[in-house]
């Protein structure tokens, strides 16, 4: 029989290995994410910094460090999910999941907590070492806390769907380069959508990177362009569709039991 | 005695391709299986199935009386598969593997010593630590092996297990599986190496372009399908003589050899006789006996 204790263990220790997988070449998955956002801010600081003040009375560095945190946050827990899905399908060995008694919501979950949980230590470890070169206020923790938590959950979920369709190295590649680069880039990371004309401003809002980024940013300054809550619905729903896109191509093995 | 493993008119279609065309076939608790038939026949189709990679279009399948689709969790739980690819994570070592693979089963760190001692029968003790990237073909296969046997399974399906490996390791497999049977596991071996089968396996299926062409036990088989050859080796010139003189006794020749095929046994006496009183000298005889080997080759109409 299998036990709703052997269901916990088999989760929890799926959940252990994804952890591991990215903790092994930590090097690759944490320091390197860590360093393009560290030199992002160094760069667009020593160019913009005394230049802008986006919202009022908060300097353009510390405007700019949630924005790249969030960023990093949902690059890298696309990552994870996907790379690991699509390394395991195209190494051969994603036939050790499957021949487990591990179900579609145990893989889901264990895929889904690894992708959040990488993508908030990333997230994290720039965080403090920005903390070194300014102090960042957080005037709400728990929006700080559920936009990184649900857009890592989201792109969590989304890695998954890539890693599950893709058969190929570089149809994952073109996922990140034609999908989530350009959709992260044009966020508002870097800039605020007012300062855009208005055709921009009215593309912007078709893009959900940017309520993640927008209701994240308004965790720290309680200043945002849009309503958090407007940002939050959104956000959520994304997420919420995303799971259940993904629960139910894990249910029927698409592309994986064939 | 309960069923292993049952298969009611298992059909899987590719398309046109009928992979695997009706199969039904039970196996029994604690038998030695052999699954036989060249490439393409549907043996891993059949074996991918049962482990729920591939969902059948048609049919039922059971393993230890639980449905391999409704009742997936308790089955897979049932059985342990060998693939027959050398496919292993690159970012862990084998005892890692290992107690992942069984952690997936609920198996908590009390299965831990159960693991070590699936490491050491399999002569893994000194690779335990290595990374599976690190290893040779030949203990890839074994830590294969050992995964399938971490959560102790009663059926345990082996595809191909020694494609690929040394004589000396194959002799080491064969012992460790027959080990395994004598224990009360029910082992299916699907393999290219029919002297395998034929060592190893209590009953075997034949299997071609998707359908079972032949299934009894190994000596049934051997009984049922055997074909005996009687060999002489003439000088040249009493070979021309007899192609003339013995028409209704057909052989065929090879060099200074000639084949009869033998009915039976006895026909061997009468080709004999027939030879002295022609007065042809025989130089060298022998009397070849069929193996599982030409079964499988005038069953599966590979020659």
């Amino acid at each position: 029989m299998n036990t709703f204790r052997d269901q916990l263990i088999g989760t929890w220790t799926l959940l252990k290995k994804e952890l591991l997988r990215f903790w092994r070449v930590a090097f690759q998955t944490v320091a390197a994410p860590v360093i393009t956002g560290i030199l992002y801010l160094l760069i667009f600081s020593q160019v913009l910094g005394d230049r802008l003040e986006v919202y009022e009375g908060v300097n353009y560095l510390v405007f700019l460090i949630p924005g790249l945190i969030m960023m990093s946050l949902l690059q890298n827990s696309f990552s994870n999910s996907s790379s690991s899905l699509i390394q395991a399908k195209i190494m051969g060995n994603i036939v050790f999941l499957l021949l487990t008694p591990l179900s579609y919501l145990q893989l889901f979950f264990a895929f889904l907590i690894a992708a959040i949980v990488r993508g908030m230590f990333v997230g994290i470890c720039i965080y403090l070492i920005a903390m070194f070169y300014v102090d960042l206020p957080v005037e709400h923790p728990w929006f700080v806390f559920i936009f990184a938590f649900c857009g890592g959950g989201l792109m969590g979920a989304f890695g998954m769907i890539a890693g599950i369709w893709a058969t190929r190295f570089d149809q994952m590649a073109a996922f990140g380069n034609f999908v989530i680069m350009p959709l992260s880039m044009l966020s508002g990371v870097f800039y605020s959508i007012h300062s855009l004309p208005q055709m921009w401003q009215n593309i912007s809002h078709f893009n959900p990177f940017f309520y993640m980024i927008d209701g994240f940013r308004y965790g720290f300054f309680g200043q945002s362009d849009t309503s958090p809550y407007l940002s939050l619905l959104i956000v959520v729903s994304f997420f919420i569709i995303l799971s259940f896109i993904t629960i139910r191509m894990l249910k029927s093995g698409y592309k994986l039991r064939n | 005695m309960k069923k292993a493993i049952v298969f009611k008119n298992v059909r899987k279609n590719y398309k046109q391709l009928k992979a695997v065309d009706g199969i039904s076939l039970s196996i029994e608790k604690g038998e030695f299986f052999g699954l036989l038939g060249p490439n393409g026949a549907g043996k891993s189709t059949l074996i991918n199935m049962m482990a729920g990679l591939v969902k059948p279009s048609d049919g039922n399948i059971s393993v230890m009386g639980f449905d391999v689709n409704k009742e997936y969790q308790e089955a897979r739980h049932s059985v342990g598969i060998v693939p027959q690819e050398l496919v292993f994570d690159p970012f862990f070592n084998v005892r890692e593997m290992l107690r992942f693979q069984a952690g997936y089963f609920g198996k908590d760190k009390s299965n831990d010593k159960w693991v070590d001692e699936v490491i050491e029968r399999l002569d893994l003790t000194e690779k335990s630590s290595t990374n599976m990237r690190k290893l040779s073909g030949g203990m890839k296969r074994r830590a294969l092996i050992a995964q399938a046997l971490v959560h102790r399974p009663p059926v345990i399906v082996l595809d191909e297990p020694t494609a690929g490996v040394d004589v000396e390791l194959r002799q080491k497999l064969w012992s460790f599986i027959k080990e395994l049977n004598n224990e009360g596991h029910t082992i299916v071996l699907t393999t290219h190496y029919l002297e395998e089968a034929e060592a190893l396996c209590n009953r075997v299926a034949m299997m071609k372009s998707g359908k079972i062409v032949a299934l009894d036990s190994t000596k049934n088989l051997l009984k049922e399908f055997s074909l005996k050859n009687l060999k002489v080796r003439l000088e040249k010139n009493n070979i021309k003589k007899i192609s003339v003189l013995l028409k209704e006794t057909p052989f065929q020749q090879e060099d200074d050899w000639c084949t009869f095929k033998l009915k039976k046994v006895s026909d061997a006496s009468g080709i004999i006789e027939k030879l002295n009183s022609l007065k042809i000298q025989i130089l060298d005889l022998k009397l070849i006996e069929s193996d599982l080997e030409n079964i499988f080759l005038k069953l599966t109409g590979k020659n």
